[in-house]
């Protein structure tokens, strides 16, 4: 039952000697074959790969080394660049393309000895809320097939919530770590803005796009998170300011900590909602935490901000999929006009060429002012809101999402349906600042999420908070039917 | 605010995408709404704000030594090419 375990209970047994990281990752990988059929969260499986990195963190482990992932799996959404392994962004674009080099998370969580299992399926090049955007087909919730797990991470957050690994990478644009965690009843986060490097993570919106953590929880994320973060000359947003300690304030008391209850994620929130958000509420205040009820006006409009800003980043960053140096080439191009037009028309899924012409519309000539240029200005108000509010508490708490995990195929014909998924996760997005999903509770038999957002580099105290939350419940312990053992 | 056919066919020249017949209709119809969609901006007022283009407000982008740091590897990076000869990409007829 070693999939049941946290990542200190696996490093210990691996301190202990009771397991091998070649054990731990076997274990993983027969999980992946027996379960992911099923599932579809994986587009690729790395077995041989993963056993010599296993090997590798074993032989490490006995010339002395120590640390929390020495030796423990983990899943990498198919976003990062992998060097020598397919990275399809789940795009048929990229479907046979071989990163050549990889990203900083990659490095990084091999320098802490993490093994990488495979590559996670996700929405598109990250854009969508559902994981069906994908080239590679949907992804199942493990909870219920028949429901989406949310995106765009939704392969990382499915394979974390049906204990494929201990955890797996995600990133989080407008919510596609938040969001997915909450669908699958997992803990993520999504750091400041800044925190953690972009190198090698396929660009969607580079204002917006920032890497994060899927675990069962916080203490497991905490770990996860210290290995990702810090300065990388290599992305020029990298935030060159030090990394504290995750796990020395995780059990921090949270006495006197002031939760900001937004106005604006209240209102209109469905009952059943709002009321496991007030539970969680009423166990922050058990730990003797103080509410104020606070307002952000501008915020209900991050979500139409988001469709402007978002896409218009994407349609400059994808202008570099142009069939020429990488990627899918459209057969027989007639001319060189019909080689962009065609490569770019059959590789990329309707979902991409939708945000890739929005963005190319409110960027064009006569309509940059009244889209664009509005949309960071409003962009600015309501990043001032928030910093205003942080200016008053320390956290600000409310719901993820607005629903639980929908039906499959049920949003995909009205794109913005689709997008309104993502209305309590954006605002975060927008001002840069670092959010967190944990499990709350359920709404007929799916997991839903308490959301955490706090002020930027501040994602100690989100830890801690999430922390001491779970060790006063017990939803994040919950494992969906089938894939306990 | 409404997208026409025409609109939809320069937007798509203009991100060099095409698009199908089969696919016009959806894109003019689904593009329409998210334009009707963040038009809701056009009401707010942001008189003098200053548009914001970077989550952390006063991060200047950093400038690195002039100094060599990426070594050649233009086989590894071609080998992901479609049609490479003679380490060039090779492209349709350009030129007549």
């Amino acid at each position: 039952m070693l999939h049941t375990l946290s990542i200190g209970e696996l490093g210990l047994a691996l301190v202990r000697k009771e397991i091998s990281s070649v054990e731990l990752v076997r274990h993983f990988l027969a999980r992946i074959e027996r379960l992911n059929p099923a599932l579809n969260a994986l587009i690729t499986v790395t077995p041989e790969r993963a056993l010599a990195a296993a090997a590798e963190a074993d032989r490490r482990r006995a010339a002395g080394e120590k640390g929390p992932l020495l030796g423990i799996p983990l899943i990498h959404k198919d976003i990062f660049c992998t060097d020598g392994v397919r990275t399809s962004c789940g795009s048929r674009m990229l479907d046979n393309f071989i990163a050549p080099y990889d990203a900083t998370v990659v490095t990084r969580l091999e320098a802490a000895g993490a093994v990488m299992l495979g590559k996670a399926n996700m929405d598109e090049f990250a854009m969508g809320s559902s994981n069906e955007t994908s080239y590679y087909g949907p992804v199942k919730n493990p909870w219920d097939p028949r429901k989406v797990p949310g995106g765009s991470s939704g392969g990382s957050a499915a394979a974390t919530a049906a204990r494929l690994a201990p955890f797996a990478t995600g990133t989080d644009t407008g919510g596609s770590i938040r969001q997915p965690a909450a669908l699958t009843g997992i803990t993520g986060i999504k750091p400041t803005y800044g925190r953690v490097s972009r190198y090698g993570m396929i660009a969607f919106a580079s204002s917006l796009d920032q890497a994060g953590v899927f675990a069962r929880t916080a203490a497991d994320a905490a770990p996860v998170l210290q290995a990702m973060s810090g300065f990388d000359p290599r992305d020029s947003t990298s935030i060159d300011t030090p990394v504290p300690d995750y796990a020395a304030t995780l059990d921090a008391p949270l006495k006197g900590l002031k939760i900001g209850l937004l106005r604006e994620f209240f209102d209109g929130l469905e009952a059943r909602n709002a009321a496991l958000i007030r539970d969680a509420i009423e166990v922050y205040r058990g730990l003797g935490a103080e509410t104020v009820e606070v307002s952000l006006p501008h915020l209900p409009l991050s979500v139409p901000t988001y469709y402007v800003v978002a896409p218009a980043e994407c349609s400059s960053n994808l202008s570099r999929f142009d069939g020429v140096r990488f990627g899918y080439r459209c057969e027989n191009p007639k001319d060189l006009t019909d080689l962009y037009e065609r490569s770019r028309g059959e590789g990329f899924g309707p979902e991409v060429k939708r945000r890739i012409m929005t963005g190319t519309y409110v960027l064009s000539a006569g309509y940059f002012d009244a889209y664009y240029l509005k949309a960071q200005k409003v962009r600015r108000l309501i990043t001032d809101e928030f910093r205003a509010a942080f200016t008053q508490v320390d956290l600000l708490i409310g719901p993820t999402t607005p629903t639980p995990a929908f039906d499959i195929g049920a949003k995909l014909e009205d794109p913005v349906t689709m997008y309104l998924n993502d209305i309590y996760t954006i605002g975060a997005n927008l001002a840069g600042l670092p959010g967190m999903s944990l499990p709350c509770g359920f709404l007929d038999g799916l997991p839903m999420g308490l959301q955490l957002i706090g002020p930027h580099f501040s994602e100690a105290k989100l830890l801690n908070a999430a922390h001491r939350y779970q060790l006063e419940t017990g939803w994040h312990a919950r494992s969906p039917a089938g894939y306990e053992t | 605010m409404s997208l026409t056919r025409q609109d939809v066919e320069k937007i798509a020249h203009l991100a060099r995408l095409s698009i199908t017949e089969q696919e016009m209709p959806v894109y003019v119809t689904s593009l329409s709404s998210i334009v009707n969609f963040v038009d809701e901006l056009s009401r707010v007022p942001t008189g003098a704000v200053e548009p914001m283009a970077h989550p952390l407000d006063g991060q200047q982008q950093r400038l690195r030594a002039d100094v060599v740091s990426e070594t050649d590897q233009r086989e590894k990076y071609q080998s992901n090419a479609p049609a490479v000869q003679a380490g060039l990409y090779v492209v349709p007829r350009v030129i007549e």
